[in-house]
C-alpha cells in the first residue's frame, strides 16, 4: 500500500509538471518560481532542523564504545572506536560519514537446522548505500558546471575521470548509473527482504522513488531524449545571478527532472533525509569516552533528594553499635 | 509460574514477520515473558507517583485521569532536555541494520523486538504529535495516537530490552535503542508503571544502601562468613574494616557479590588480593552497593542512588575509590557519575596504585578505578605471586558484559588477568568485545517470572558458549558483572549444562599465593584442587 502510494506520488508530480508546462504553458512557474521556493524551503528548513537539535542540550556523555578504552600503558587503546580525545573523535566521525563504518560491521544472523546461530557476511546494505551516496555526491559535483562560469577546474577534472568510458561518441558518466543502481538495489532490499519490508513506511518508499525519478529522468535526458544544454545553463545562471529568464523551448524531460529535484529539496528538511545533518549530532558517535578524565556538564543537572549518611545512622545506630561499626554520633 | 518449555521447543523460532502490520498486532502478555508490577510501598519510599496495588495483566492499570497528558508532557519535556532522544526520533532511515542484532529478537522472532521497531513504538506517537504528515496521514507514515493498548505495548517491550546497546554499534547513525528505552521507562514511571524487580532494589538501595535491603549488621555478618571461608581455605584471616575514616581507598563492590554465589567467590578473590597487597582500604555499609537500578528507572533516580558513593568517600576522607566487578554499575560510573554528582570531593586524588605507583590518568576526574584495571597493573608489574596450576581442570571462556564493553571499553584488562590465571578460549568474534551478546537478564529483567524471555534473550550468548564448549571443552564462563553471575548460571543450566559461571577474580583468587597460607587443597568453592595429586608424585 505505502509502496504504491509512494510511487503514485512521484507519478503525480511528473503528471502535474507535464500538464503545467506542456498544456498550461506555466514554464515560468516551473522554471523559476518553483526552484526559488524549493531552495528557500531547503535552506530555511535545514537550518531550522539543525537549530532545533542544537537547542536540546546533551546532558550526558554517552558514546557507544566499540573498542578498548584508554587505561593502562601496556593495554593498547583502540583510538578510533573508543576515542578519548577530540582529534580521534573527528577521525571516528570522518570514517562514519565517508565510509559508513558502522554499516560495514553488519552481519546476518541465521538459525541453522541444528539449532545454532551463524553469523554471515552481509555487506550488501553497506555497498548499496555507498553506491548511492557517493554516486549522488559526484553527480552533484558535476552539476556545479551549470551554475558556475567559468567552470572550476575540479569540476572539469572530475568530469574527465567520471566520463572515461565513451559509448556512441559520448561520455558515459559512471557515477550517475552507480547512483541509480544503488537506489534500485536499496529499493529491492525494501521490497524483497521480509524484515525490511515489515518496517518500511511511506516515508521510506517515497524518497527512494523520488530519487530514482530524478536519476532516471536525468539519464534519459542525457543519453536518449537529449536537451539543449546551453539553454539550461542560461536558465541556471539566471537563477544564481538573481536575474532569471525563461529561455524558450527546453525539453519537458528537463522540467520533470527539475520538478522532482524541487520536491526533494522541499521534502528534505521534513523527513528522515535529515540524517545527513543528524549524523554529526549523534552523541553516541561524536563524543569522546573520557568522562572519567574530564567532567561533562549537564546544564539542567537536577537537584535531587538523597538519603544521607546521617539519616542512615539515625535509623541503624543501635544495630551498628552492636557489631562495632564506627559511629559519627554516639549518643 | 508457568513451566518453561524444553530448549528444543524454545528453538522453534519463526523469524518471518506476521501478516498483520506491527501496529495492528496486539500485544500478548504471555506468562514467562513479562515481569510483575512494582509494589506501592517501593514507589512510596522513593516518592514516585501513583502508588497502588496492581498487576501487569490487569485490564485496569489504575492510571490517573489525565495519564495521556502526563506522558505527552513528559515526552515534550524530554525532547527538550535530551538531544539524543530528539535526534533518534528524527533520523532513523529504517535500513534494518539493527534488526537482527538484538538478542531478544534472535531468541523470540518477535518483530517488535527488532531495535528499530522497539524505537518505532515511541516514534509513532512522536510523529503523531510533532509531524505534519503524522497528524494527517497517520498510519502510512507510521504515526498513531497514544492509547491504552499502545501504553501496554510500551510497557511490555520497553521492559523487554536490556539496554545493552548492541543495536547502537551497528546503526549507521549510532541510534541507541537503550537510550530510547531508558527515556520510555522514565515516561512510564511518571504513571507509576515499573516492575517489582527494579523498584524493589531501587527502594531498598535508597534506604539501606544495597539492593537486598540488608542492614549494617547483616552486611558485617556476610563479610564475616566470607572471611571464615577464606580462612578455612587458605589459613589466612583477613582484617576487614567497615566505614573506617582515614582509609586510603574505599572499595565498592556490587552487593550481589556479598550475598550470593558465585559472586561471593569472586569477591573473596578480590579481598584476598587486597590483603596480600597490604591495601589500606575500607568497606562501607551505607554505600554497600555499586549497582544502580536507578539506571533502569530514570536519570534522577540514578543520581539519587549514585550520590552515596561520593558522599561516603567524602565522609571517610579516602583518597580514591575502587569499584568491583559489576556491569551496569560501571556504565553509571564511567558515563554518568561525574556529571551527575561530581566534581569529586576535594579529599579525593588522582588514583595512584600504592603497590606499583602507577597513576591512573584515565580516572583523573572521577577518581574511581575498576578493580580489573587495578589488578592488571599489579600483574604487569609482577607484584602478585600466582600458581595457575590451581585452576587446573578449569577451561574458561570470557563473556564481555554489555556495559563495560559498550559504555566503557573495558575489554583487555580482564583478559589480561585471565591470561595469567587460567587456560581460556575466546568465543566467536561476532559475540565478544563490542559485539558481545547480553546475558538476557540485564536492566532489571532477571526475575523468575520472566524466565522464558530470559532464556530466549540469553540464547545467542549461550549458543556462543556452546561453540567453545564443544570445540575446546570449556566448562567455565568468566565475567565481570554481578547480574551476569546471577543470570548466567540459570542460562547455562538451561542451554549448556555443565558450564559454570565465575567472576574473573575468583580464578585469580584460586591462583593467588598468599604469604603465610597453608597448603591449598580446595578452590574458593571448597572443591578439591585438581593439581594436588600431581604435586604429591
Ligand atoms: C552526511 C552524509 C550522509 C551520510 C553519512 C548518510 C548515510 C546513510 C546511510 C548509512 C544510509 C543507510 C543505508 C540505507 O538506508 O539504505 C542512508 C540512507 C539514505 N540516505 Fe543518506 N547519508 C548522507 C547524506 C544523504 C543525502 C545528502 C541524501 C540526499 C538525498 C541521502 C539520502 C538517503 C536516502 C534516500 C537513504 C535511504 C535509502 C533507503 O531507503 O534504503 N543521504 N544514508
Ligand atoms: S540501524 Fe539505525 S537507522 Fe537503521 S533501522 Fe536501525 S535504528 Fe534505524
Ligand atoms: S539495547 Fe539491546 S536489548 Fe535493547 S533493543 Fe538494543 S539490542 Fe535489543
Amino acid at each position: 500500500m505505502s509502496i504504491l502510494v509512494g510511487l503514485l506520488l512521484v507519478v503525480a508530480i511528473i503528471a502535474i509538471t507535464y500538464i503545467g508546462v506542456e498544456v498550461l504553458g506555466l514554464s515560468a512557474l516551473f522554471g523559476i518560481v518553483l526552484p526559488y521556493v524549493a531552495v528557500a524551503c531547503f535552506i530555511i528548513g535545514f537550518i531550522y532542523r539543525i537549530v532545533k537539535w542544537a537547542k536540546s542540550p546533551v546532558p550526558f556523555r554517552i558514546p557507544t564504545t566499540c573498542g578498548q578504552q584508554k587505561s593502562l600503558d601496556f593495554i593498547k587503546q583502540n583510538k578510533i572506536e573508543n576515542p578519548s580525545s577530540k582529534g580521534w573523535v573527528v577521525v571516528r566521525m570522518i570514517l562514519e560519514v565517508l565510509t559508513f563504518r558502522s554499516l560495514f560491521r553488519n552481519t546476518k544472523a541465521e538459525l541453522t537446522e541444528d539449532g545454532n546461530l551463524a553469523y554471515q557476511w552481509e555487506k550488501w546494505l553497506w555497498l548499496f548505500a555507498l553506491m548511492f551516496h557517493w554516486g549522488f555526491f559526484f553527480v552533484l559535483v558535476r552539476h556545479l558546471r551549470f551554475i558556475t562560469d567559468p567552470v572550476p577546474g575540479f569540476v572539469q577534472l572530475w568530469e574527465k575521470i567520471d566520463g572515461v568510458f565513451w559509448v556512441n561518441l559520448q561520455a558515459l558518466y559512471l557515477t550517475g548509473f552507480i547512483m541509480v543502481a544503488g537506489l534500485g538495489l536499496l529499493l529491492c532490499r525494501r521490497l524483497f527482504l521480509d524484515k525490511v519490508r515489515y518496517i518500511s513506511l511511506l516515508n521510506d518508499y517515497f524518497p527512494l522513488f523520488l530519487l530514482l525519478g530524478i536519476g532516471c529522468s536525468g539519464i534519459l535526458m542525457r543519453y536518449l531524449t537529449h536537451v539543449d544544454v546551453t539553454r539550461i545553463k542560461e536558465l541556471a545562471m539566471g537563477w544564481v545571478t538573481f536575474n532569471p529568464t525563461v529561455p524558450g523551448d527546453i525539453s519537458i524531460m528537463f522540467y520533470i527532472h527539475l520538478a522532482l529535484v524541487c520536491v526533494l529539496l522541499i521534502y528534505f528538511p521534513l523527513s528522515k533525509l535529515m540524517h545527513a545533518g543528524g549524523i554529526f549530532f549523534s552523541p553516541t558517535r561524536n563524543m569522546a569516552n573520557n568522562n572519567r578524565m574530564v567532567r561533562h556538564e549537564n546544564p539542567w543537572n537536577p537537584v535531587v533528594k538523597v538519603h544521607t549518611y546521617e539519616e542512615y545512622e539515625d535509623e541503624f545506630r543501635d544495630k551498628m553499635r552492636a557489631v562495632g561499626l564506627p559511629l559519627d554520633k554516639d549518643e | 509460574m508457568t513451566k518453561l518449555a524444553k530448549p528444543a521447543d524454545l528453538l522453534k523460532i519463526n523469524y518471518k514477520p506476521p501478516m498483520t502490520s506491527w501496529m495492528d498486532t496486539p500485544t500478548v502478555y504471555k506468562p514467562g515473558t513479562y515481569s510483575y508490577a512494582c509494589k506501592p510501598e517501593s514507589l512510596k519510599i522513593v516518592d514516585m507517583p501513583n502508588p497502588r496495588t496492581w498487576q501487569t495483566t490487569d485490564e485496569d492499570w489504575q492510571l490517573p485521569e489525565n495519564w495521556k497528558e502526563i506522558v505527552l508532557d513528559g515526552l515534550r519535556d524530554r525532547l527538550q532536555r535530551f538531544r539524543s532522544l530528539k535526534l533518534f526520533m528524527d533520523v532513523c532511515v529504517r535500513c534494518g541494520a539493527c534488526a537482527d542484532k538484538c538478542h531478544f529478537f534472535l531468541g523470540s522472532g518477535d518483530p517488535k523486538n527488532m531495535p528499530v521497531l522497539r524505537a518505532e513504538l515511541l516514534r509513532s506517537v512522536y510523529r503523531k504529535e510533532y509531524t505534519l504528515a503524522g497528524k494527517y496521514m497517520a498510519k502510512m507514515v507510521g504515526a498513531r495516537e497514544l492509547t491504552l493498548p499502545v501504553l501496554k505495548e510500551w510497557f511490555y517491550y520497553f521492559f523487554q530490552c536490556t539496554e545493552c546497546r548492541r543495536c547502537s554499534v551497528f546503526c549507521p547513525y549510532g541510534i541507541d535503542t537503550a537510550e530510547i528505552t531508558m527515556l520510555a521507562r522514565e515516561l512510564l514511571g511518571l504513571l507509576g508503571l515499573s516492575i517489582d524487580w527494579i523498584m524493589g532494589p531501587v527502594s531498598a538501595c535508597y534506604m539501606k544502601g544495597n539492593h537486598l535491603g540488608i542492614q549494617p549488621h547483616g552486611i558485617v555478618d556476610s563479610f564475616d562468613m566470607i572471611n571464615d571461608d577464606i580462612e578455612d581455605i587458605t589459613g589466612v584471616r583477613l582484617d576487614l574494616s567497615y566505614n573506617r575514616k582515614g582509609a586510603e581507598i574505599l572499595y565498592v563492590p556490587p552487593s550481589g557479590d556479598v550475598f550470593a554465589t558465585p559472586g561471593t567467590y569472586s569477591l573473596m578473590g578480590q579481598l584476598m588480593l587486597f590483603h596480600e597487597m597490604g591495601l589500606d582500604y575500607t568497606l562501607s555499609t551505607y554505600n554497600s552497593e555499586g549497582g544502580n537500578f536507578g539506571l533502569f528507572t530514570s536519570n534522577e533516580m540514578m543520581k539519587r542512588l549514585n550520590a552515596k558513593i561520593y558522599a561516603e568517600a567524602k565522609r571517610l576522607g579516602v583518597k580514591f575509590i575502587i569499584g568491583g566487578e559489576c556491569g551496569h554499575m560501571w556504565r553509571v560510573i564511567n558515563q554518568y557519575m561525574d556529571t551527575m554528582n561530581g566534581p569529586a570531593p576535594d579529599n579525593l586524588e588522582v588514583p595512584v596504585s600504592p603497590v606499583t605507583g602507577t597513576v591512573f590518568h584515565n580516572a583523573a576526574g572521577t577518581k574511581m578505578i575498576h578493580v580489573c584495571e587495578f589488578t592488571a597493573d599489579l600483574l604487569k608489574h609482577n607484584k602478585v605471586k600466582l600458581d595457575p596450576s590451581r585452576n587446573k581442570g578449569v577451561i574458561a571462556t570470557y563473556h564481555d558484559s554489555c556495559n563495560p564493553a559498550r559504555a566503557m571499553g573495558l575489554l583487555d584488562e580482564p583478559r589480561y588477568i585471565l591470561d595469567h590465571c587460567v587456560e581460556w578460549y575466546e568465543m566467536p568474534e561476532e559475540t565478544i568485545r563490542e559485539n558481545t551478546f547480553c546475558c538476557g537478564s540485564g536492566a532489571g529483567l532477571g526475575n523468575d517470572e520472566n524466565m522464558e524471555m530470559r532464556m530466549r534473550g540469553g540464547f545467542p550468548r549461550a549458543n556462543a558458549v556452546k561453540y567453545v564448549k564443544e570445540k575446546h571443552g570449556v566448562n567455565m564462563l568468566a565475567c565481570v558483572c554481578a547480574i551476569d553471575r546471577a543470570a548466567l548460571p540459570a542460562l547455562m543450566k538451561y542451554w549448556n549444562p555443565g558450564v559454570e559461571v565465575c567472576g574473573v577474580h575468583e580464578l585469580l583468587g584460586n591462583a593467588l599465593v598468599m604469604t603465610g597460607e597453608k597448603k591449598r587443597e580446595e578452590n574458593l568453592r571448597f572443591e578439591p584442587l585438581q593439581n594436588v595429586e600431581e604435586d604429591d608424585e
